[in-house]
């Protein structure tokens, strides 16, 4: 008895300690996600103090429009000559320099591929000379023209030397230049936070990267001694007048560092986000192990009654119990999370060659955020059972108690309603005017309706499935056995299915769109050669204009027209526009309606924007490009927004004062009865030397630009896998439990002669069944949700329905694996018994 | 009158705990039962009556001593080959009845022949349901039966695949004395008409009186033993044996 006793506790241990482990690995990674957030954005601050270190004030012109760094890239204005000379001539001034410094320099690497830059920028500079943090290590700097320095980090990454010649991409096409000299920064580095950089002698600087001589970026001033910067800055500030943004190196770094942190809080919170599914599959965890825990204390807690305990004493001590797991898992929690943001904060490292990470810290935030969480999850999953304890009457001390077999009713109705509550928010949320919050908790409480209605739907499902495992006596045991505890089964089975929804819902919605989005590319791109590439960096691949006219040359074009891309403010509001070297050949490659050629002062933009904003063709508009000054342009045409692209269309004349000055796409319409294969070589040739792009037909290019979605769902089931990973503990637990309950009943089948081997093969069939009725559950509902998504996004264009049939095959199959591998333990726990000891077991 | 042997107990010791926590159960016992033969085993609680029954159906390890199960050496067999000798030469039948909840009660007596994955023998499956009568029940589950049917259903369980010996603990120790009186009759029946071995523990006399024979244990030896006993000279051996522990 004694030794039963000591079992019974032992086997209890491991259940709380699979049900701490859930909220452990849920606490781990919202502890995970504030670690590495912090951590990034501390080695931002230093990476920015360290590159402001020798700027006292730093002087730039206004940008023209403002653009946030989460909508895109700001576009420095530029300054010219005379400024910087008269901050020099500020009082307290030590020096004044003239900085060209710009985002888009590409180097081409030995390979003649164009460096990868993904994260930090590429930047090109004027030559101006060493200086504290700058130290050249071989050669010299630029002297003539055609000279350029790199670097450390670009030398080793394009595996340049000194005297090697290099292309460069700039604001112009590619430029051939003499390598002459390599440069460090101190302490050893190869660069300022993997930045590359370029430095160019200081008119062809200004000509590639501003795209005007006598023009800088930035002044960056040094303050002669006495001066503290903030004096200076203010001095400065009253010199050039209201159209400059004066600011002291520290500020600067600041701001700098807060632009990338709005990133990282953006970050924070996809995480947090899927933490927090974690941590509500892990909630079922828990309920289930307090629920058994419950039932086998029965007696005890019985007894206690009998002896006087109040019910509240009851739920008290069921709740502290959760208290101290929750305490403990979450104190494990945060420190597993702390190892994983240090690890996610190395994996940024290496991805960003130069990055460096700031020691890893633990913020006040992560500890509060993982101790709440931890303890909050844990005691709301025992409530219930506590509950369900502080009803257990007295009496049952006494009485032999058998777990009773509850009726459903209660449960399946309560589960209609929550669902039906569920269903309600999820179309308002889809349809109506609600929001995002009222989708995600209709969602949530959907998941927990159908929970509530799984047990009733276990019955039927899981003996179905179970049929196809009947064929041998261990299968037809396991089977019965999983539809043995319809409550267990479908708590267990509804945290897998949350997980698998999930997946499957995003993988739906994305399939869908993508179908969707490549179906109707299909039917309005009439062209069938288009230039262009993918875009991986904050900067699109762009070609030289000059192609534009040479494809027109080859023969079998019918026509070919660029666009360029940017944003503007159009009557002082942020918008997309695009620009094209001519409306009328870009409206033949997208099929579209008849349009003219646009004069210099006109545009074009579509009819859905025109009634939005209230205008009718011949009014002017004010625009506002990234260059230059406001201009006027008078509504030429009007177009419907899904037969051309962009929304505004402006003339190429616009394009001089775009931030980007280059064509990121070329639609080519072929005349009749020439084929693609005929005139792609051709055009391919003339964009050899702009390695970012490249010509395809029209399906790689539709392939190509929607290969985000299939990254999308990717990312989601990476995300995702801690979620079912708890699920699958989940599914341990259940086993390991029901292996303990049926001790005799083991006992016995092993005494009639059940081999160890049919033993396991029954436990895992057991497991098997209940994983793949988690699976389908996720499945259906999963394509239930995103059905229903995709069918309120059905005005915005995603009009077909994909259900990914081969994923969700998948996921069926992946359930059952999980299931062969959650047996594992149990199984072989189930086998080692002692037939006599199982069969004299109480 | 000579019988072939069924099982055979030799010089059998068991030993349980070490050192000072030592519990000898068995003291060297060393007995035949014959087959065809139905013999009780009994003793006072702690006597070794159900360790014995353990080591002879190989459940349990013997410390010293030799056991067979008709013509195979029990002691020494691995697991698998244990596992092969429970299921096809040894039949079970417990206290507790301990049938499969989730089985009824026809797939519970075909149970250990599903295991072995054979067909029970038609006219054989026809005799034993007809003999613990329970052809009207056969579809129902354990929990819809009242105990005497359940251990009735054991019994069937046990005689399906005619193993050598069938080892029977207590099997009317949670049974009224009229369906006890009914399992005891039906298991003395299969030893009269079928030739089945049974070997039974039991501390009930009226439960020894149904058996051919009676060996009485005590302090882990066999003290006396009784041919065709009645519950007249059960009790009357029972009371010896005190005196002489």
């Amino acid at each position: 008895m004694l030794r039963a006793t000591l079992k019974s506790l032992l086997g209890r241990k491991l259940r709380l300690v699979l049900s701490g482990l859930a909220v452990v690995l849920g606490v781990m990674f919202v502890a995970g996600a504030f670690v590495v957030t912090d951590t990034l954005g501390r080695s931002f601050d230093q990476l920015f103090a360290t590159a402001f270190e020798g700027t006292d004030v730093s002087v730039s012109a206004k940008p023209k429009i403002e653009v946030s760094e989460m909508e895109g890239e700001q576009v420095p204005s530029a300054l010219p000559a005379k400024t910087v000379d008269e901050v020099r001539n500020v009082a307290g001034v030590k020096t004044a320099t003239g900085m060209v410094t710009a985002d888009g320099a590409r180097v081409i690497g030995s390979d003649g591929k164009v460096l990868a830059g993904t994260g930090p920028p590429r930047l090109g500079n004027n030559w101006v000379g060493e200086d504290d943090l700058l130290k050249l290590r071989e050669g010299r700097g630029p002297q003539r023209d055609d000279e350029i320095a790199v670097n450390a980090l670009v030398a080793k990454q394009g595996n340049l030397k000194v005297g090697d010649r290099v292309g460069v991409l700039t604001l112009e096409p590619k430029k051939t230049f003499t390598l002459v000299g390599i440069w460090g920064y101190k302490n050893d580095k190869d660069s300022i936070g993997g930045s590359q950089e370029v430095a160019f002698t200081e008119p062809v600087a200004q000509k590639l990267m501003i795209g005007q001589t006598g023009m800088f970026n930035s002044v960056v001033v040094k303050a002669a001694d006495g001066v503290t910067p903030e004096q200076l800055r203010d001095r400065i500030a009253t010199a050039v007048g209201a159209g400059y943004d004066v600011k002291t190196g520290d500020q600067l770094a600041e701001d700098n560092a807060a632009g990338l942190k709005e990133f990282l809080g953006f970050f924070n919170k996809i995480l947090l986000g899927f933490a927090s599914v974690a941590l509500f599959v892990g909630i079922f965890l828990i309920l289930n192990t307090f629920s058994i825990i419950v039932a086998q204390r029965t007696r005890e807690l019985a007894m206690m009654r009998a002896l006087g305990a109040s019910r509240r004493q009851v739920i008290g001590s069921v709740l502290l119990e959760a208290v101290v797991i929750g305490l403990v898992a979450a104190a494990l929690g945060l420190g597993a999370g702390v190892g994983v943001g240090a690890a996610l904060g190395e994996l940024f490292a290496s991805l960003n060659d130069g990055f460096e990470m700031a020691t890893v810290g633990v913020p006040l935030a992560a500890v509060l955020s993982s101790l709440i969480v931890g303890v909050l999850v844990t005691v709301v999953a025992a409530v219930l059972p506590a509950l369900r304890a502080s009803r257990i009457s007295p009496v049952a001390a006494m009485q032999d108690v058998a777990t009773p077999d509850r009726p459903l009713t209660k449960v399946s109705v309560s589960g209609a309603i929550v669902s039906a509550i569920g269903g309600t928010m999820l179309g308002l949320g889809l349809f109506g005017s609600g929001g995002l919050w009222l989708i995600l908790g209709g969602v949530l409480v959907c998941f927990i309706g159908v929970a509530l209605l799984t047990p009733l739907i276990s019955r039927p499902v899981v003996g179905l499935l179970g049929r196809l495992f009947s064929w041998s006596v261990p299968g037809r045991l396991g089977r019965l056995n999983s539809g043995r505890n319809p409550r267990r089964t479908a708590i267990t089975a509804a945290a897998l299915m949350v997980g698998i929804a999930l997946v499957t819902g995003v993988t739906v919605v994305m399939d869908s769109a993508k179908t969707s989005i490549a179906a109707q590319a299909e039917d309005t791109v009439k062209a069938q050669v288009i230039i262009g590439g993918e875009q991986n960096g904050p900067r699109p691949p762009t070609f030289d204009p000059a192609v534009l006219d040479q494809t027109r040359q080859i023969a079998g074009v019918r026509s070919a027209a660029g666009i360029w891309n940017d944003q503007a403010q159009v009557n002082g509001k942020l918008t997309y526009v695009t620009a094209t070297d001519d409306l009328a050949r870009l409206a033949d490659a997208f099929g579209g309606p008849q349009l003219p050629a646009l004069k210099p002062d006109q545009l074009a933009l579509s009819t859905q924007e025109l009634s939005d904003r209230g205008w009718k063709v011949g009014d002017a508009v004010d625009v506002q490009l990234a260059h230059g000054d406001v201009h006027k342009y008078t509504i030429a045409a009007t177009y419907d927004e899904d037969t051309m692209p962009g929304t505004y269309l402006l003339p190429a004349a616009a394009t001089k004062d775009f931030g980007i000055p280059q064509p990121v796409f070329a639609f080519v319409r072929l005349t009749d009865g020439t084929t693609v294969d005929q005139v792609l070589p051709g055009i391919k040739a003339l964009v050899a030397d702009s390695p970012e792009v490249s010509a395809t037909d029209r399906t790689t290019f539709i392939d190509q630009q929607l290969s985000d979605f299939d990254t999308v769902i990717t990312m989601v089931q990476v995300l995702l896998a801690l979620a079912i990973l708890i699920a699958v503990l989940g599914v341990v637990n259940t086993l390991a439990l029901s292996v303990l309950e049926r001790t005799r009943e083991l006992g016995l089948l092993r005494a009639v002669g059940l081999s160890r081997s049919q033993t396991m093969r029954m436990v895992t069939v057991e497991a098997v069944v209940i994983s793949v009725f988690g699976a389908l559950l996720g499945v259906v509902v999963g394509s239930g949700l995103g059905a229903a998504v995709v069918q309120a996004l059905n005005d915005d264009g995603i009009d077909q329905l994909v259900l990914p049939w081969g994923g969700m095959g998948l996921y069926l199959v992946l359930a059952a694996l999980v299931g062969v591998l959650a047996s594992v333990l149990p199984a072989i726990k189930a086998a080692r018994l002692n037939v006599l000891a199982a069969i004299a077991a109480e | 009158m000579e019988t072939p042997v069924a099982a055979r107990a030799e010089e059998v010791w068991k030993v349980y705990g070490k050192a000072e926590a030592q519990v000898t159960a068995l003291r060297g016992v060393s007995a035949s039962f014959g087959r065809g033969r139905f013999t009780a085993i009994m003793g006072p609680s702690g006597s070794g009556k159900s360790t014995l029954m353990h080591c002879l159906a190989g459940l349990d390890t013997v410390t010293r001593g030799t056991v067979h199960i008709g013509g195979t050496e029990v002691t020494g067999l691995n697991d698998k080959a244990l596992t092969r000798l429970r299921r096809d030469r040894v039949g079970f039948i417990f206290q507790q009845f301990n049938l499969l909840p989730t089985l009824t009660a026809a797939e519970n007596i075909r149970l250990p022949l599903d295991i072995a994955g054979k067909k029970p023998d038609p006219q054989w499956w026809d005799t034993v349901i007809e003999t613990v009568g329970l052809s009207d029940r056969l579809s129902h589950r354990p929990a819809q039966l009242s105990g005497g049917q359940q251990q009735r259903v054991a019994c069937a369980r046990a005689l399906m695949s005619r193993p050598d010996v069938i080892f029977a603990d207590e099997p009317t120790g949670n049974l009224d004395s009229k369906s006890g009186a009914e399992v005891l009759a039906f298991l003395r029946d299969s030893v009269r008409e079928h030739g089945q071995t049974i070997v039974m523990v039991t501390h009930d006399p009226v439960a020894a009186s149904y058996t051919d024979r009676v060996v009485f244990l005590a302090d882990g030896s066999i003290v006396h033993e009784l041919a065709n006993p009645t519950p007249e000279t059960v009790l009357e051996a029972m009371k010896s044996g005190e005196v002489l522990v």
